[in-house]
């Protein structure tokens, strides 16, 4: 069934949409997640609009992330005043980002400096977590049965800083400095790359921050729904890009993606979880990279111009 | 030059002038709604003579339909330290949207080269591109790039002995619009041939809307955009909440 998107200007299949949608919300509720750096490649792909793809796909992820996080509040999963840290320091870096963003578009290059921070930051976060969860499935078959005693988290020089906060859900006595910085860099680059920022999020904050991934997916699914939901008011007002029609389909997909995904995600364990993301953000980086270096079919592009 | 081509014109003329185009549109009015999925133009018309056919020289038809035009930026990618980008660009300053031309005979018999400069028949006339060669080395390839990529789209066509055409009298043909149509009056020409030389013109146009849902949504999006941006994210809203409470709901 073909459907005509009012903002887009194409006509799509339907079921093509929701389908798109559900995978990227199942992953979404399985890895905690908000799939922005899954669909905005994945609409492009089937036609849409670069603008739209990027504006609609924060707007479906506004809506995965509510239902992923709502499941994970339900297992007091979430742990609220991280979230809320780690929101404020977001604000901020996403409007340096948006500074730096429209001085790179008037430089001319922001495809290429998009597509290059994707290339940088999916590549290296995928390679450390594949390592670090590999070398953990490993130490965990070896010994058997006996779990190893682990400690909740290594101190080191980041539990040193001023201005401590209880975190009694993470289980953390920690400065706020570091969950504000690492909210805010995860805003600014979120703002330059059009993604909500998960693929960041969590691996920081279980090897830098030391949170149980347990409270990790709710945490991080709780600061997307704020960012991509400033950020889709934003291209509202700013390109009039997003799609409601597009942002409706891809949602019905979604929600029942993210709600299948998060209860797979609970018979899974932490190591395969985290296993399983590594491997998604390199295949994606992976992709990118191979777009760069290989010579195109079609050296020239098309794109709508402004009236002078 | 350009003297001796009008005197030529003028000779030629009155042999022909006896003929005329009479024409018709199966609709003049498209409507984009949800399920949208293209639609059929049926384009007839017939030749008024008040003599005798001539001899010599057959008739030719030649219909094109012609999309709304926007300037476009067409750009190169080039290998620069082993990475793909973009590196020149060329801006165009009108090219039509969807470009249609439908024929009773091959184009190169029926239509000679200084004609289709006067009324601009083929695809690399009605690409609009004036002093282009400054902004780039090798400006025309951009351009036939951009006829290339849309004929590759389907936006562009060339359906040559499309037109049919009884008895030198009656002519139609029938276009398709593409599902992905942009809004905007869709200027549908006619002409009439003989030996290369255009007889008579006619213009009609076809007026494509967004309508209903379509039409609404668009309008508050360009006219409310705050607006538009809550009501989505309520929406999204909305449904998170509902496909939780949906699946807490079956699971008990």
């Amino acid at each position: 069934m073909q459907i005509y998107l009012p903002i887009a200007e194409v006509s799509i299949n339907a079921f093509l949409l929701l389908g798109l949608g559900g995978i990227v919300g199942f992953l979404s509720g399985m890895f905690g997640v908000g799939g922005g750096f899954l669909i905005t490649p994945l609409l492009l792909f089937i036609g849409v609009p670069p603008g739209v793809a990027v504006a609609t796909g924060a707007n479906q992820v506004v809506a995965s992330s509510i239902s992923g996080v709502l499941v994970q509040m339900k297992r007091k999963a979430v742990d609220f005043r991280m979230g809320l840290v780690l929101l404020a320091g977001g604000f901020i870096g996403s409007f340096i980002g948006v500074q730096v963003f429209a001085w790179m578009t008037a430089l001319g290059q922001i495809d290429l400096f998009v597509q290059l921070s994707y290339v940088l930051f999916l590549g290296l976060i995928g390679a450390m977590m594949f390592q670090e969860s590999l070398r953990a499935l490993i130490r965990a078959r070896r010994a058997g049965a006996a779990i190893p005693v682990r400690r909740s988290h290594i101190h080191t020089w980041v539990h040193g800083l001023p201005l401590k906060m209880k975190f009694r859900a993470s289980g953390l006595y920690i400065s706020v400095l570091p969950p504000a910085a690492i909210g805010a860099s995860v805003g600014f680059l979120s703002a330059i790359m059009g993604v909500g920022g998960g693929f960041i999020l969590v691996p920081a904050m279980i090897y830098l921050l030391g949170m149980p991934t347990r409270v990790v997916v709710g945490t991080s699914l709780f600061q997307i729904i704020f960012v991509t939901g400033f950020t889709t008011i934003m291209h509202a007002i700013n390109s009039q890009t997003v799609d409601m029609m597009l942002a409706f389909l891809l949602i019905m997909g979604g929600v029942v993606g993210a709600q299948i995904g998060a209860r797979v995600s609970t018979k899974l364990k932490a190591e395969q979880l985290r296993i399983l993301l590594a491997i998604l953000v390199l295949t994606v980086s992976f992709k990118i990279a191979l777009d760069l270096l290989l010579q195109p079919a079609e050296l020239f592009s098309v794109t709508p111009g402004l009236l002078p | 030059m350009m003297r001796a081509l009008i005197l030529l014109l003028a000779l030629a003329g009155p042999v022909y002038a006896n003929e005329a185009i009479v024409t018709g549109l199966s609709q003049n009015r498209v409507q984009i709604t949800a399920n949208f999925d293209g639609s059929e133009i049926l384009i007839y018309g017939a030749v008024k003579r008040d003599a005798p056919a001539p001899q010599g020289a057959p008739l030719a038809v030649i219909i094109t339909v012609e999309g709304p035009s926007t300037p476009l930026i067409i750009r190169r990618k080039e290998r620069v330290a082993g990475i793909w980008l973009n590196r020149s660009s060329v801006t165009v300053d009108a090219a039509p949207s969807f470009y249609a031309v439908a024929t009773s005979a091959p184009l190169e018999r029926i239509l000679s080269g200084t004609e289709d400069l006067r009324h601009h028949i083929t695809i690399p006339q009605v690409i609009r591109a004036v002093g282009i060669s400054d902004e780039a080395e090798n400006a025309p390839d951009f351009v036939a790039a951009l006829e290339r990529i849309r004929l590759d789209e389907n936006r562009y066509r060339i359906a040559e002995n499309t037109v049919q055409l009884v008895e030198e009298t009656l002519f139609r043909t029938d276009v398709a619009l593409p599902a992905n149509l942009t809004e905007g009056n869709y200027k549908v020409r006619l002409f009439i041939l003989r030996g290369g030389v255009v007889l008579d013109t006619q213009e009609r146009l076809i007026g494509v809307r967004k309508a209903g849902l379509e039409r609404f949504l668009f309008n508050l999006a360009h006219q409310q955009p705050l607006l538009y941006g809550v009501i989505s994210l309520v929406m999204a809203a909305v449904a998170g909440w509902a496909a939780s409470a949906a699946f807490r709901f079956v699971r008990s």
